[in-house]
């Protein structure tokens, strides 16, 4: 029986028996020893076949490998049985929490249901094991899914030309301001255009891709409603301006709503308008930076189109160019090479192959800024954005983004009274309270509200981001939980707040529930311990004593 | 389809609740001069519509029956419980492990999968991963021109090109300039970088030497005197290796790498159209804090209890901003478990034999192409599990041979002239004694 199916050994957070041992206040030392820690010398799973003696006769007038290249001595890694080894990833897969689990509003991250179709798709045979390099006769199906992607996004963002090959949101600034920066060389400009301005309430990574790309990083305050001030935007503006990067929806849930001329502001000033891409899930079908002034724009396909996010990536950052960045999209690109655009397009949307349309990868871009990456992008990940796009169509794109919106303006109406909202106004995708009532009245910070909704088996939303809100609370529902989860989520938040008044105490303890409690991570920091430490590091593959038995806790204990 | 929860009297108590007669009223800050126009996006399909579709699409690719195509991306057995683990929503719907109590899987399996490349690579500390390979060695020459202040990197000519261009492109960021060392690419020549050509190029301005274990074109570099070369001009040696061949070559820690950057497709992750992948990075402990990615470490609970935490955070984006180590946000986790599972799946002993059987059938081919006088070594000197070999014709008889299902390997001459009649070769514990013999007799058939 699997722990799934164990409602006696479950616990508060309903997430099975994983959890169990440690609420029940039991003195656990390890929760699932390391995989190295189940070792035993000489212990198989896979097994590969033997060469044959023809094999070996036929290669046996090959020039041999010197001793001076080999390895002394086997890597040791784990020895176990595939059984072992099942069990050992599928209690650590206990320990996590996941949208497949429960609420995850984790602001800016879109954690939306992950469609299973999507992966049915992306592990069909004839695209998993498509060779990226097979001769483009072999790959026709590979590169129309990646041209019909490109056209969607295009669609979706209202830019003439797309680039798949970023692989992360911060990929594609990167590439983004390469091509910002390629732009103003051309044009003369390279040398005097040496400043980015980024907003106060920016992901991290705008400045952090500014810097990669050799330019300085000029902070643009925010005004007293939560967008970007334009005086100071206009102020900061000037011929040594290379590009401006902003988030609209910003990472305030708030949309900019001076964006057009804050748009034309950049463009004016011959700068280069980058928009942020990571709350594109707010305005599909309302908004579409590409037809409203701004340049380049990075998407995530991880968030807004679906692909799991598979505890930290792969995720996908395509960009979308204005004309006057094309020329220097990255190479390759996938090329309909023979074939009427329009007639393979709607031959696709109507589920017909369009007989002879060849699709190619153009490498030949003179003013292409190169390759970022080795091959053409995250394909497993166009694989199901692809088939989440075509699932939900025009209607259900633009309901997306309505639900989203309309689930992140009813918890902000549910819960402004209880948390404070220091920019309140109508929430795109997310909304952001702050814990400082909590802190200043209770001493209970942020973050031990963010511990205290882990016992309740919800992830906690992003904390202490963006910057400019006083102990943060960034809360993003999405679209695809039901009101009854939305209604739980309120009951939680408001019970907790309730008990920073009633029993401060209690919210600094949590959490209680989880597999392990508060972790000090300054000691982590202070002495990293970053590997696993061979006993005695004598080249024995198991520890000369056997490891603890499995934690009583443990789920198939 | 849709997979909105909401029914109408849903929506309509939210709207009620919030105090607006409909959700356009939430979108009015939007303003009216730029407000989306309309868009071709077409109808919604059902699953079974989604499906065909699909399908049709998976149906215009080709598989070809016999492939010796490497590259840089590699075929090789999945396991299928690779496949049942990172199929585990509990690792595939999370996301990066920000609040522990609650990542403790994500966490352990990443402190797994550092444990592991550092025990494969020989090396005292590795990255929770990186895009890919070619990035992974590029932000490996950045973080280089950090720890030594220098500018400039050089790169040996057996890299492959790809990740030389990667590399340029990331370069070009800071405004770093890069070197080429050539390899010997006469005919019967070695195939590899010169020790003394390599510290010939090393200034005392250049920052690191990057240089591929084993090279693209398969031959075998003389690591050790390459990794002395960069160290006797101030400079960091990077290895960029192959992580199936450390079952049987030697690790990179010691032949003195400080850096090692790969590419981990190899460890259990199909080939995908070319990702996702994910990128190893490995170094001395030393430099760890301008190590760029994310790190997990041990460390204990409240309780006393152990666990893993995101560690040394202070590198990071969203820590330092502009003065972060990389800008890398998103990685490639899921991958990396793949990797982590493949790795535990396999053992030393399996590792060990797919290195062996991968190795044995290239000599196997070489050794058939040459004794039917088709093809022979390029290059001189030992090979691992890829080879380049000169064959007449070869751009032709390439085409001509994929139009029969066979993929005679990867054409090098489209970047590197000199090697035009030339094909690069590999094998893998998937080739079949019975796949050589279909591409020596397709070669023959062609000659």
């Amino acid at each position: 029986m699997s722990v799934a199916e164990a409602p006696e050994r479950r616990d508060a957070s309903g997430r099975g028996a994983a959890f169990s041992g440690a609420a029940g206040g039991e003195e656990l030392t390890i929760v699932e020893p390391l995989i190295f820690e189940r070792s035993r010398a000489t212990r198989r799973a896979v097994r590969f076949p033997t060469a044959s003696a023809r094999a070996r006769e036929r290669g046996a007038g090959q020039p041999e490998l010197p001793a001076s290249v080999l390895r002394s001595e086997a890597p040791r890694l784990p020895e176990v049985s595939e059984l072992d080894m099942l069990r050992h990833f599928n209690r650590l897969a206990h320990l996590n929490h996941a949208i497949d689990l429960g609420f995850y509003p984790l602001g800016s991250c879109t954690m939306k249901y992950n469609p299973k179709v999507n992966e049915w798709a992306a592990r069909l045979p004839a695209l998993a094991e498509s060779h990226p390099l097979d001769p483009e006769a072999l790959s026709q199906g590979s590169l129309e899914l990646m041209w019909l992607l490109a056209e969607l996004l295009k669609e979706i963002s209202g830019f003439p030309a797309v680039s798949l090959q970023p692989a992360a949101g911060a990929h594609g600034e990167l590439t983004g301001l390469l091509m910002a920066r390629a732009f103003h060389r051309a044009n003369g400009e390279g040398e005097t255009r040496t400043k980015v301005l980024v907003p106060d309430s920016a992901h991290g990574t705008n400045p952090a891709t500014a810097t990669m790309v050799g330019y300085e990083t000029v902070t643009i305050r925010s005004n007293e409603r939560g967008g970007i001030d334009l005086d100071a935007l206009r102020a900061a503006l000037g011929p040594d301006v290379a590009a401006l990067m902003i988030t609209n929806p910003s990472t305030l849930g708030i949309f900019e709503d001076q964006i057009d001329q804050v748009a034309a502001a950049v463009r004016e000033s011959g700068a280069i308008g980058y928009m942020d891409g990571a709350n594109l899930n707010a305005i599909l079908g309302r908004y579409r930076p590409g037809e409203a002034g701004f340049d380049v724009m990075h998407f995530n396909l991880h968030k807004t189109f679906s692909t799991p996010h598979g505890g930290g990536g792969p995720g996908a950052g395509p960009v979308g160019v204005s004309s006057r960045l094309e020329p220097f999209l990255p190479v390759p690109l996938p090329v309909l090479v023979d074939g009427d655009p329009d007639e393979v397009r709607r031959n696709a949307w109507a589920g017909r192959s369009t007989p002879r349309a060849r699709f190619a990868l153009d490498a030949d871009r003179p003013q292409s800024i190169g390759k970022v990456r080795l091959f053409y992008g995250n394909f497993g990940m166009f694989v199901r954005a692809y088939t989440y796009i075509r699932s939900n169509g025009d209607s259900g794109l633009r309901g997306i983004s309505d639900d989203a919106v309309l689930a992140a303006n009813y918890l902000r109406m549910r819960l402004h009274d209880v948390y404070d909202l220091p920019y309140d106004r109508i929430s795109k995708h997310e909304v952001v309270f702050s814990g400082r009532r909590q802190k200043r009245q209770h001493g209970v910070t942020t973050l031990d509200i963010a511990k205290a909704i882990l016992d309740h088996g919800i992830h906690p939303p992003t904390i202490y981001f963006p910057l400019i809100v006083e102990e943060a609370l960034m809360v993003e529902p999405t679209e695809t939980e039901s009101l009854e989860t939305l209604d739980h989520f309120v009951g939680v938040m408001r019970d907790i707040a309730a008990r920073t008044e009633s029993d401060p105490e209690s919210i600094k303890r949590a959490p209680m529930t989880t597999p392990v409690g508060r972790l000090d991570e300054a000691a982590a920091a202070r002495r990293p311990d970053l590997r696993y430490a061979f006993g005695a590091d004598a080249g024995a593959a198991a520890p000369a004593t056997p490891p603890e038995a499995p934690t009583r806790g443990a789920p198939t204990a | 389809m849709t997979y909105s929860p909401h029914t109408d009297a849903d929506r309509a108590l939210m709207l009620e609740a919030i105090g607006v007669s409909s959700v356009e009223d939430l979108f009015a800050d939007i303003p009216a001069s730029v407000r989306a126009g309309s868009w071709s996006i077409p109808a919604p399909l059902a699953e079974q519509e989604v499906r065909a579709e699909l399908t049709r699409l998976a149906g215009r690719n080709r598989a070809p029956e016999v492939s010796f195509l490497g590259a840089g991306a590699y075929r090789h057995l999945v396991p299928s419980v690779v496949g049942e683990v990172i199929g585990r929503p509990e690792f595939s719907t999370s996301y990066t492990p920000y609040q522990p109590e609650v990542s403790q899987g994500t966490l352990q399996s990443i402190y797994e999968f550092q444990s592991l490349i550092c025990e494969l690579t020989g090396m005292e500390v590795a990255s929770a991963s990186h895009y890919d390979g070619a990035t992974a060695m590029a932000e490996a020459a950045l973080m280089a021109c950090r720890l030594t202040r220098r500018h400039r990197v050089a790169v040996s000519a057996g890299v492959s090109p790809d990740y030389r261009r990667v590399l340029e492109t990331y370069c070009s960021g800071p405004g770093v300039e890069v070197i080429t060392v050539p390899i010997d690419l006469a005919e019967g020549g070695s195939g590899t970088t010169d020790p003394d050509v390599a510290a010939g190029a090393l200034a005392d301005d250049v920052a690191c030497l990057v240089a591929a274990q084993p090279n693209f074109y398969g031959q075998l570099e003389p690591v050790r005197a390459l990794a002395d070369a960069a160290h006797a001009a101030g400079a960091l040696f990077v290895a960029v290796v192959e992580p199936t061949s450390l079952a049987i070559l030697q690790a990179p820690g010691d032949y003195g790498a400080d850096i090692v950057a790969a590419e981990g497709q190899p460890l259990g992750i199909p080939v995908s159209f070319g990702g996702p992948y994910v990128g190893l990075m490995a170094a001395r402990m030393a430099s760890v804090r301008q190590m760029p990615g994310r790190l997990v470490g041990a460390t204990r609970d409240v309780q006393g209890r152990k666990g893993y935490v995101l560690t040394l955070q202070a590198r990071e984006q969203h820590i330092r901003r502009e003065k972060a180590a990389s800008n890398i946000c998103t990685n490639q986790a899921l991958m990396a478990l793949a990797a982590t599972a493949y790795l535990t799946a396999v053992g030393p002993a399996g590792l060990r034999e797919v290195a062996d059987l991968g190795m044995t059938q290239a000599r196997h081919l070489v050794g058939a192409l040459e004794a039917a006088g088709v093809a022979e070594r390029r290059f001189s000197g030992p090979y691992f599990a890829e080879v380049t070999v000169r064959v007449v014709d070869a751009a032709r008889r390439h085409a001509v041979l994929a139009e029969r299902g066979i993929v005679a390997g990867h054409l090098p001459g489209a970047d590197e002239p000199e090697l035009r009649d030339t094909l690069l070769l590999a094998t893998t514990e998937l080739t079949t004694d019975a796949d050589i013999e279909r591409l020596v007799s397709a070669l023959e058939e062609t000659a």
